[in-house]
């Protein structure tokens, strides 16, 4: 339950990957090619180092935008607890939602005094406050 | 002037420019180049890029219907035990639609819209219980709550591709310009409703149901009773008044008719009621707290409006006075499995209850606390 989804949808395609590659492969030959072409002919070097930088940095963006869209494209399961309570010893356990909990639901018999237990409360807790950037 | 002519002068313009050299002219070119081709195709540019954001949308929003179809689709077969594959039903289910009363004579609107309603719900209950004939009263309330936001993502999903596919049609900015500018919102509300999906699938409480729990709260330990439609109702004493505590029954996914439940009590007490305490989520605004308080007069009941019309006549017919506790959450919080925040607001609205109790009627006095909302994975 607390897994998060994926579908086919979400697969990058075989072709842009291939793209993004190819790309970055020839990038990174003019890189080397520059270091070769330095000492005979700095000008063309230059170029050659210039065109392979921006070749290594657009196809490590486009693979990182690729990345970051399947990422939005999960929808987040969010963990529930559900508390169960001893209303005549106070005894209080939490655990993970299950199937066919409720709140005021009677559950198993209380560890410490044997009495029937109550789910007193159900809720998802979100860690980390978000900031409203705004003063109240 | 022959054309050898102005190359020449071309020529020599160029070389004229600043770092006469060969890459600083290939550069000023291709910066008259883009400022051209911006100045005649900008609008179109814009209206692709424009595009490609819907488009990504469009995807997102697919991607969540499938989920949303998927997930009621298992849930059905999960809980449900159909002896068919229940998907064909299921699909046809989401193309439901129900059409709403003419309102040129406003006149009794509001009762042709009850009716309608009623008829949609028989029809959904009846539904669920054919696609999943194993379940008992509170899964199918599940169930009918699951299919129906399910639903929602469904014509969601639709209306946008509608407006992409326009858009793109008739290349017009102004149909792609309107899209684009609500897609955010609209991206809110079909996360919302995901959640949503999956929080009645499992029988969650919801953001929705804050209201619900104040009155299970309240009732918890007192004898109850069932009272029309889908509601249950409780004697608690209360600072030495007598309050009829109204809530949906839970714990399926249900609100009940709380202005029919109301309407009952007011009838059966002979109007003699001292004050009307509404309890309700409501949406907050952004900068807000989740879970804040606030207190007002009316009606505090969401819906189509007939619960809130009904209320609102029995009231008037007695001159009953009404207050409303809010409890302020978002659209994301109202339908997803309930916040921590808004389930501890619940005993701080039991507080401002009392004290509205205590500061605007007498020992002895009758009074009806109504918790308004969907009840679901809520008990009493």
């Amino acid at each position: 339950m607390s897994k998060a989804s994926t579908s086919t949808t979400s697969k990058i395609s075989s072709f842009v990957l291939m793209i993004i590659f190819v790309t970055l492969a020839l990038s990174l030959t003019a890189l080397i090619l520059a270091l070769y072409a330095f000492p005979q002919n700095p000008e063309a070097a230059g170029y050659l180092l210039l065109i392979g930088f921006l070749g290594v940095g657009l196809s490590t963006y486009v693979l990182l935008q690729t990345r970051r869209r399947i990422l939005r494209l999960r929808i987040e399961a969010t963990s529930i607890t559900t508390t169960i309570e001893c209303k005549k010893c106070g005894f209080k356990s939490l655990r993970e939602f299950q199937r066919g909990d409720y709140i005021f639901k009677e559950v198993e018999p209380c560890q410490k005094c044997n009495d029937k237990m109550l789910i007193t409360a159900i809720f998802r807790e979100i860690k980390g406050k978000r900031k409203e950037g705004f003063p109240s | 002037m022959d054309t050898l002519t102005v190359i020449n002068i071309l020529q020599s313009e160029i070389l004229q420019w600043p770092g006469g050299d060969a890459f600083s002219q290939i550069l000023s070119i291709l910066f008259y180049a883009i400022f051209i081709v911006f100045i005649f195709y900008g609008q179109r540019i814009q209206m692709y890029v424009m595009l490609r954001e819907v488009e990504g949308s469009l995807h997102k929003l697919k991607y969540i219907k499938d989920e949303g179809r998927k997930t009621t689709i298992e849930t059905i077969k999960e809980i449900g035990k159909p002896q068919t594959d229940p998907t064909t039903r299921v699909d046809r289910f989401l193309e439901y639609f129900t059409l709403l009363p003419q309102s040129l004579d406003p006149a009794g609107v509001v009762w042709k819209l009850e009716h309608i309603l009623d008829i949609r719900d028989a029809r959904f209950k009846d539904e669920v219980k054919l696609m999943a004939p194993a379940t008992d009263e509170t899964q199918t309330n599940n169930l009918e709550n699951t299919l129906e936001a399910a639903m929602a993502l469904n014509y969601i999903y639709k209306i946008i591709r509608h407006f992409y596919l326009l858009g793109k049609k008739t290349l017009s900015l102004y149909i792609i310009m309107q899209i684009q500018m609500i897609l955010p919102l609209v991206m809110r509300e079909a996360e919302a409703y995901a959640s949503a999906l999956k929080a009645f699938a499992y029988g969650q409480p919801i953001g929705d149901g804050a209201g619900a729990l104040v009155g299970a709260k309240l009732m918890y330990g007192h004898e109850k009773r069932k009272v029309p439609k889908d509601c249950v109702v409780s004697t608690v004493p209360i600072e030495g008044r007598t309050a009829y505590v109204v809530k949906a029954e839970g714990p399926g996914g249900n609100v009940g008719k709380t202005g029919d439940a109301i309407k009952t009590i007011i009838e059966e007490n002979e109007g003699k009621i001292a004050m009307i305490i509404m309890i309700d989520a409501a949406m907050k605004l952004e900068g807000e707290e989740v879970g804040e308080l606030a207190e007002g007069v009316g009606a505090a009941v969401g819906g189509p409006g007939v619960d809130q019309f009904k209320i609102e006549e029995s009231i008037l017919k007695y001159r009953i006075p009404i207050n409303a506790v809010i409890i302020k959450e978002d659209i994301g919080d109202a339908v997803s499995p309930m916040r921590k925040e808004i389930f501890d607001a619940a005993d701080m609205a039991i507080e401002r209850i009392k004290q509205v109790v205590l500061e605007k009627t007498k020992e002895g006095d009758k009074l009806i606390i109504a918790g308004i909302g969907n009840t679901i994975g809520i008990g009493q």
